[in-house]
């Protein structure tokens, strides 16, 4: 299997070269789809550049990345493409490994319910066979690797690619039952934009499984776990911060990076739904909105934990698409992210009800989205309205996908305790309906 | 007395006017000098307070004004000068600037003692510099751009718009609460929108404006500087400054200033300064000073015909009768350099008074007209100055220095300023003060900033950045540039539009956003001490070495204000984004919720309606359902 990963690592190292290298890479760098002013590569030159002339970075509003950030670009400044190609290598491998972990576990537990007989007789179909999950690693890697969203946001230079890359460890971490690793790398995602806080609740939920912990209030089992791993949580975020604190020697950061990310001050447009939405928003109703919006976020995590606690890494794939789609400065490397999981769910094809339509709509906002920029922009022939319904039209579609993988997964696990071919009390064919 | 006076003019002039070169001191302090000897001494003494030589005008003015006092009885405490300089351009047009200067002996910023009784000093003013501990202000409204390359420099320069600079005293704590009082009261005594003046368009130069009068107070935490490129001047804002005046519009030279002729012009622009000088010659307490100018340029060769000829009447449709009473000093110079002979023009009525000054660098010769005189007027008690043009003017000598600016780039989304800075001095280089000041909505990328001349790299020797806050502060950019001789040399730096709330876009969005000007200030080297191959009849043993009092001389030069256009929502449908985007957000809460809280179940068909009725009635009737 290392092979083809090789060939595949190889193959996007080239195509990344290749536009690094062409007039293309300046034009990308500039899409506003392709960076947000919290990621843009302009922006952490700029950051630079003010610390050399000995101006905080943070004293002005064009740069808002974490200290860290600044700290390795100020080393690694101009190796930056090799740095991002790397970044996404990295990326892709530990999604590579964390499935290949995950479909063994996945495996494993359906063998021992085959054997406990656990499943009713008519669902043999739905059980996956080795051989169709050999190959799914494999094309997580190259869905991630090869996804035009994340070579646009790499040659971009967008840091996004880091952030992916440090949810992509954690992970990795937390499916190979590592709680500290775990624990840190979430700290340094949540770190770097905040949203990946409501990963917190499935890496739990995995980590408990993993130690055959219930999730039960009353055992103090699980109280001790939890407990752990909160503290191994904020204890390393704390360092990381005090960390950024002593090396630029002020707090502005936080405000700079927190407060920017959660008031949303800047309304430049992106393919997200705050920009357009606080352009136009009254005054007075500014602030309720931004709550709501900011909640929004973060209040799936409770239901979406109690349903699918049995299913942490389903859970995680759900609230990383969640955080792309509802976040506020949204780019395409965050969906190139939560796709890479797509071939994890494969299984879950025959469920899905309008993956085509979803697919169409998703390609063609894709493709509107540079041509209706230029009509507004450059043209002049259209307004922002125009961008605006196509950025309105992309995140539905993007919630039609995530909300019918959500339906398939449920609708397969229905199917794997009642069976497959349910009949109605009169004998005839029974159609599934929620209730 | 006048013989007298008329006969020391030029030796006061050359005098005095090597001396402020040689110092660039304070040349108001001349006022109260006595004798030639004296005021040699007491401007060496007091060249540490060194201030900008910005006008030097006054020097010949003050000089004159001042042997005329010399032997009359000691002068209260309070004094007003009027003077009028009267400048036919190269292009054709006629500048003409008023300068109107009251000087009062007297301490508003004194701890204990309230200033109350006012003669010539205007007491709103007074008020407010005793109230916001104000050490110096300066203020200009101007309508139209001030073109370098076709009229030369003016006197005091000042850009479109209206710009408004303010030292505070030092012992201000608050000096942003001031400002903000300040600027609302300016608003009101002058009739101006000077209350739009707020933290995104101010700014703290640490270099371009130091202050002009007394004080070396060099801490720019005191300083506040603002412009307001959009401010439309109009006769709103004139009547308020005139009625600054001792004598209003009623006498004197004010008396010229009718509106609709000053607004009928290619350039027009108001000014009030106000700082503290010397009293006396050894400085021993402060006097204050209010200048109030009023520069325009008056168009009268395309509207005459192209005839090139003006007369006071024309330009103001009023003559001069007298001079304001109050004024210690009335006089009308008229710029006659071109016309030593006689040959290029005819001034009627012609004056015996001739004086000769360096002026911004050059060497001027005027014609003075003093009002205080009666026999000014002549027989008709009117004064009506009169100008025919007999030849064609040579080639105007070009300012040593200016600048135009410019932004480049399409589209909606990004740009580039360019900013180009023309040295035209043949052998000299020769540094200059750049500021910028843009607001936050230009979000501009200091890590692009290049400045080239002569196409290579041009690296500034001092750099202030300030980058800007979201809604609070502009970007506020400094630097120190050397020019090289005979060159052109390029700012640029690029920055992104920004998308405003729709609330924070002007009535007009589409029409674009003002940037204030950008601030050249530089000393030049000055056009005199380039002369060395004397083309003028100068005396051989005064023209070897290029003597130090006429080097160089301070310049200040604005540059053109921007008009850039922002991306702009579609204002007229706000409940429409609000509605659709809650639709969407709703359509991903739903679906949610939809599956969160419902289970799969199998879907058992209703009965038909007959057979639920018949069910009914069975239940009642106590039978088996069907």
């Amino acid at each position: 299997m290392a092979a083809p990963l090789t060939l595949v690592l190889i193959l996007s190292v080239t195509i990344r070269a290749v536009l690094f290298r062409s007039s293309l890479a300046e034009l990308i760098s500039e899409r506003v789809e392709v960076v947000s002013p919290l990621n843009a590569w302009k922006r952490v030159v700029e950051g630079l550049a003010l610390l050399d002339l000995g101006v905080s970075p943070y004293s002005g509003d064009v740069f808002h990345e974490t200290p860290l950030v600044i700290y390795l670009f100020h080393f690694v400044v101009d190796y930056a493409e090799i740095v991002f190609m790397i970044v996404d290598g990295i990326t892709a491998v530990a999604l590579y490994l964390a499935v290949q972990n995950y479909n063994k576990n996945v495996f494993r537990k359906q063998k021992y319910a085959l054997e406990a007989d656990r499943y009713p007789h008519d669902c043999l179909e739905l059980m996956r066979s080795p051989k169709e999950m050999h190959y799914i690693p494999l094309k997580v890697a190259m869905f991630y690797l090869l996804n035009p969203f994340t070579i646009l946001s790499c040659v971009a230079k967008s840091t996004c690619g880091l952030n992916n890359a440090v949810m992509a460890l954690f992970i990795l971490s937390t499916l190979k039952g590592s709680a500290l690793l775990s624990a840190i790398f979430l700290a340094l995602a949540t770190y770097q934009s905040i949203y990946p806080l409501t990963l917190f609740a499935p890496g739990l939920l995995f980590l408990l499984q993993r130690l055959y912990i219930p999730v039960n209030p009353c055992r103090s089992r699980f109280w001790f776990f939890t407990v752990q791993y909160s503290v191994m949580f904020i204890g390393s975020l704390l360092v990381i911060v005090c960390l950024s604190f002593f090396l630029l020697g002020s707090w502005d950061f936080i405000p700079s990076v927190y407060g920017f990310i959660l008031s949303v001050p800047d309304l430049t447009p992106n393919i997200g739904l705050f920009w357009y939405f606080f352009a136009e928003m009254f005054e007075h109703f500014r602030f309720f909105f931004i709550c709501v919006f900011q909640i929004n976020v973060f209040f799936y995590t409770i239901p979406l934990s109690v349903k699918l606690k049995e299913h942490p890494v389903f859970l995680i794939f759900m609230q990383i698409a969640i955080i792309s789609i509802f976040k506020s400065y949204p780019t395409v490397g965050d969906i190139a992210l939560y796709m890479a999981f797509l071939p994890v769910w494969s299984h879950l094809y025959r469920f899905l009800r309008n993956i085509f339509l979803v697919s169409c709509v998703l390609l063609a906002c894709t493709a509107l989205f540079p041509v209706l920029w230029h009509l507004w922009i450059y043209a002049g022939s259209a307004n922002s309205n125009f961008y605006y319904a196509i950025t309105l039209l992309f995140n539905v579609g993007q919630i039609l996908l995530v909300s019918d993988y959500f339906y398939a997964y449920l609708r397969r696990e229905h199917h794997l305790s009642q069976g497959l071919y349910l009949r109605r009390k009169d004998g005839s064919e029974a159609t599934l309906v929620l209730k | 007395m006048a013989a007298l006076s008329r006969k020391w003019d030029p030796l006061f002039v050359l005098v005095l006017g090597s001396l402020v070169f040689s110092c660039k001191g304070d040349v108001l302090k001349t006022s109260n000098d006595r004798t030639e000897s004296i005021s040699a001494t007491k401007i060496e003494e007091s060249s540490p307070q060194a201030a900008d030589l910005g006008d030097l005008r006054q020097s010949d003015e003050a000089e004159s004004n001042e042997d005329r006092k010399a032997f009359t009885p000691p002068p209260p405490n309070d004094q007003f000068q009027e003077e009028m300089v009267i400048r036919p351009l190269y292009s054709g047009d006629i500048y003409a600037s008023f300068q109107f200067r009251t000087q009062w002996d007297t301490d508003f910023l004194h701890d204990g003692k309230k200033v109350s009784h006012y003669r010539l000093f205007p007491k709103s003013l007074g008020q407010v510099l005793s109230k916001f501990s104000v050490r110096e202000l300066h203020i200009s409204f101007t309508q139209g751009y001030w073109r370098t390359m076709q009229w030369g420099q003016p006197f005091i320069p000042s850009p479109p718009g209206a710009e408004l600079w303010v030292w505070f005293h030092h012992t201000v704590t608050d000096v942003d609460g001031n400002w903000k009082e300040l600027t609302n009261v300016l608003s009101g005594i002058f009739c101006a929108s000077l209350n739009f003046i707020d933290s995104t368009n101010t700014v703290e130069p640490s270099a371009s404006f130091k202050p002009l009068g007394l004080g070396n107070a060099t801490d720019h935490r005191f300083l506040r500087y603002a412009t307001l490129p959009r401010e439309i001047v109009c006769t709103e804002n004139l009547t308020p400054w005139k009625k600054l005046l001792p004598c209003g519009s009623k006498a004197g030279l004010a008396v010229l200033m009718k509106s609709e002729k000053l607004f009928h012009s290619s350039f027009h622009s108001q000014a009030v300064h106000i700082r503290p000088v010397c009293k006396d010659w050894q400085c021993t307490s402060t006097a204050w000073e209010l200048r109030q100018t009023l520069n325009v340029v008056f168009d009268l060769y395309t509207s005459g015909q192209g005839k090139k000829e003006w007369s006071l009447f024309k330009m103001f449709s009023r003559t001069l009768t007298e001079a304001c009473p109050l004024a210690s000093s009335s006089k009308i110079y008229v710029d006659v350099t071109d016309n030593p002979g006689g040959e290029l023009f005819d001034l009627s009525p012609s004056s015996p008074l001739i004086s000769t000054a360096v002026v911004l660098g050059d060497r001027r010769t005027y014609s003075v007209y003093d009002l205080t005189k009666k026999e000014t007027f002549g027989q008709l008690r009117s004064l009506n100055l009169l100008l025919r043009w007999k030849g064609e003017s040579d080639d105007m000598l070009r300012p040593p220095l200016h600048a135009e600016r410019y932004v480049s780039g399409f589209g909606l989304q990004k740009g580039e300023i360019h900013t180009c800075l023309y040295n035209s001095h043949p052998y000299r280089a020769y540094p200059v003060l750049l500021l910028d000041s843009l607001p936050w909505y230009l979000r501009l990328y200091v890590h692009t900033l290049t400045v080239t001349s002569k196409t290579r790299e041009n690296k500034p020797s001092y750099i202030h950045y300030q980058p800007s806050k979201d809604r609070l502060r502009p970007h506020l950019l400094e630097m120190l540039v050397q020019l090289p001789p005979h060159s052109v040399t390029e700012v640029t730096v690029q920055f992104e539009r920004a998308l405003l709330k729709w609330t924070e876009y002007t009535p007009d969005p589409n029409h674009g956003f003002y940037i204030g000007s950008s601030v050249i200030s530089a000393l030049v080297p000055s056009i005199v001490a380039m002369d060395t191959n004397s083309t003028r009849d100068r005396p051989l043993f005064s023209s070897f070495f290029p003597t130090k009092e006429e080097s160089s001389y301070f310049m200040r030069v604005y540059t053109e204000p921007l008009l850039v256009n922002l991306p702009t929502p579609d204002f007229s449908m706000p409940y429409n984004v609000i509605c659709l985007t809650c639709t969407v957000v709703a359509v991903g809460y739903g679906s949610f919720y939809n599956l969160l809280t419902r289970t799969f179940q199998v879907d058992e068909p209703s009965a038909p309606l007959a057979k639920r009725l018949a069910n009914i009635i069975r239940r009642l009737r106590g039978v088996p359902l069907l």
